[in-house]
């Protein structure tokens, strides 16, 4: 029990964080168009890229003779970095659709 | 100097929102990606360059940069290639790369535990993370991958009797092999229960992408894509890294609620989705017993159809995706409406792989916005439509989501094509649809098939109108 207390304390801005985070995602989601559901998703997936982070931290701190560390961290940059760029990109391609829309009337 | 770190996490968690906040309009949804595009700049060039006490280089950053560099290349060209119609599959292998990315995280993080001595006295508390993101991160990496290769058609479904119970004894054996490497100390190493955490979580993940298919697919990659947004937090947590809570928890709760809205979407709940199995082999009794003849149709009839009717709708679905026929799709469109005839599309919500699929698709093709209706506008519209045009949608205008309890996707809401005076179904072949069931509305007297591929079809249809 105090060892949860005092966990709640030693992170309690994460905790508040968090828990603003989370209403703040429900609240951005639920008033979107079923339009902009796909983009939104791909969208989503790009910002989870910020994984990214981590590994950068973790390739950082690895000692420089431990090579499995180095060749995994690698590894975990490359496919985070992957996961940041091919998420952008691939939204910004669906919603580069979106604003080519010719005014109201449909044909050229 | 100190606190320039913080300022870059600051604004790029900042960016993040605002930019989430902006993809949710779409006038300025194309902005707002490249505001969450920045802030992701800003946070990685400062966790490269700066530390607790201002600028510093991070160490390895020859390493650093030679994977982001390759990461960038392959991740940008993969992303400028890729089809419209194979986006889908690209989100998820891009989701999956998140994943393993947070699984590497929590695979060296441990290594570096264990190293340090720290393993005996670690708390509870402090371990979560690590374990988390390890079990979490697997689970998204590899249901990605299946769900990758279910997409793009390289894996079928696959389930057998007693699956769901299989998958929660994994659960439970996942978080059992989590506590013995907890209790384990690691004292001699790495402990056998860390791979044993490492192999359940990539069962786990197979077992549960693999059972569903059909519609269900894009609630699953929506559902996949939170979990990569939850261990991405628990990194947030484990660095005590703001900017990557924030991004996390962000993505796994609007991820979440994404997810429930799609269910929703299909009158379902997310529970049924992931044990319900859409496109279980016991309802695809062959198409002939359901008795009743389809009806073949001739190219010209359908012209003549369309071309005087006053009111026309378009059901497009996936095999119009698969053909790439939304350009003539739209060009049929502009042909029928300088004849005078109103045409209008009928977007269900799950047409497609996707949510969204068919209004990406369509605005590829300069369709206008005002011509795209959503489901529950367009029902009540069908009674006074002359003519259907189905266009490789199969599973939701199946009338057997409304009469028949036993079919798999009963309860899932659907486009009511029947009410109108004809109905005609472009398809290549009588084969069942993504949900592996059969059709009634083939069957139905005011039903015409014409079969063949769906851009042939479409093209000859208005070359015919024009001709005619």
């Amino acid at each position: 029990m105090t060892e949860f207390l005092n966990f709640i304390g030693e992170n309690i801005t994460f905790i508040y964080l968090m828990v603003l985070m989370i209403f703040v995602g429900i609240e951005l989601i639920s008033h979107v168009p079923a339009v902009l559901h796909t983009p939104l998703m791909s969208g989503a997936n790009a910002i989870h890229g910020v994984v990214l982070i981590g590994a950068i931290i973790v390739l950082g701190n690895a000692h420089d003779d431990d090579y499995a560390s180095l060749a995994l961290g690698t590894l975990g940059v490359l496919v985070g970095t992957l996961n940041v760029i091919g998420g952008f990109v691939v939204t910004d391609r669906m919603l580069e659709m979106f604003k080519k829309k010719p005014g109201k009337g449909g044909a050229k | 100097m100190n606190h320039l770190r913080e300022i870059a996490y600051l604004i790029g968690s900042i960016s993040f929102v605002l930019g989430l906040k902006m993809m949710g309009r779409p006038d300025s949804a194309r902005k707002g990606n490249a505001v969450a595009a920045f802030g992701m700049t800003v946070a990685v060039v400062g966790t490269l360059f700066l530390g607790p006490e201002g600028f510093r280089v991070i160490p390895h950053l020859e390493w650093i940069l030679s994977a982001i560099l390759a990461g960038t290349v392959v991740g940008f060209i993969m992303a400028k290639r890729v089809q419209m119609t194979a986006m889908p599959e690209m989100v998820s292998l891009f989701n999956g790369m998140g994943g393993l990315c947070a699984a590497l995280i929590s695979v060296i993080e441990w290594r570096e535990i264990i190293t340090r001595g720290e393993a005996a006295t670690i708390t509870t508390l402090h371990y979560l993370p690590v374990i988390a993101g390890l079990i979490i991160g697997t689970v998204s990496f590899v249901g990605s991958m299946v769900a990758w290769g279910k997409l793009n058609g390289r894996l079928g479904d696959f389930h057998f009797k007693g699956q769901q119970f299989l998958n929660l004894l994994f659960v439970g054996a996942i978080l059992a092999a989590s506590t013995l490497n907890l209790l384990d100390g690691g004292a001699s190493g790495i402990s056998p229960w860390f791979y044993g955490v490492i192999g359940l979580s990539v069962a786990y993940g197979l077992l549960f992408v693999f059972p569903i298919g059909g519609a269900d697919m894009p609630v699953v990659i929506s559902l996949l894509n939170s979990f990569t947004g939850v261990a991405a937090a628990c990194g947030g947590f484990l660095y005590h890294n703001n900017v990557m809570l924030m991004g996390g928890v962000l993505v796994g709760s609007a991820g979440t609620i994404l997810t429930v809205v799609m269910c929703q979407a299909m009158n379902r709940s997310l529970v049924n989705v992931l044990i319900g199995m859409v496109g279980q082999g016991a309802s695809g009794a062959s198409s002939s017993s359901k008795g009743g003849s389809v009806r073949e149709v001739q190219v010209t009839d359908v012209a003549i159809m369309m071309k005087y009717a006053s009111k026309v709708v378009i059901v497009p679905g996936y095999g119009l995706a698969v053909a790439q026929a939304q350009h003539i799709c739209h060009e049929l469109e502009s042909v029928l409406e300088s004849e005078g005839v109103s045409v209008k599309y009928a977007i269900h919500p799950v047409a497609g792989r996707m949510p969204g699929h068919m209004n990406v698709l369509l605005a590829e093709s300069n369709v206008s916005y005002d011509k795209l209706v959503e489901m529950e506008h367009i029902n009540p519209e069908f009674s006074t439509t002359d003519t259907v045009l189905v266009v490789g949608a199969n599973d939701v205008v199946n009338p057997a989501a409304k009469t028949d309890p036993a079919s798999p996707i009963f309860g899932m809401p659907i486009l009511d094509v029947d009410q109108s005076k004809q109905i005609v179904v472009l398809k290549r072949s009588m084969k069942a649809g993504y949900a592996g069931i059969d059709n009634e509305l083939f069957f139905n007297p005011k039903c015409g098939m014409l079969f063949g591929d769906a851009k042939d079809s479409l093209q000859k249809l208005v070359n015919e109108i024009k001709a005619l």
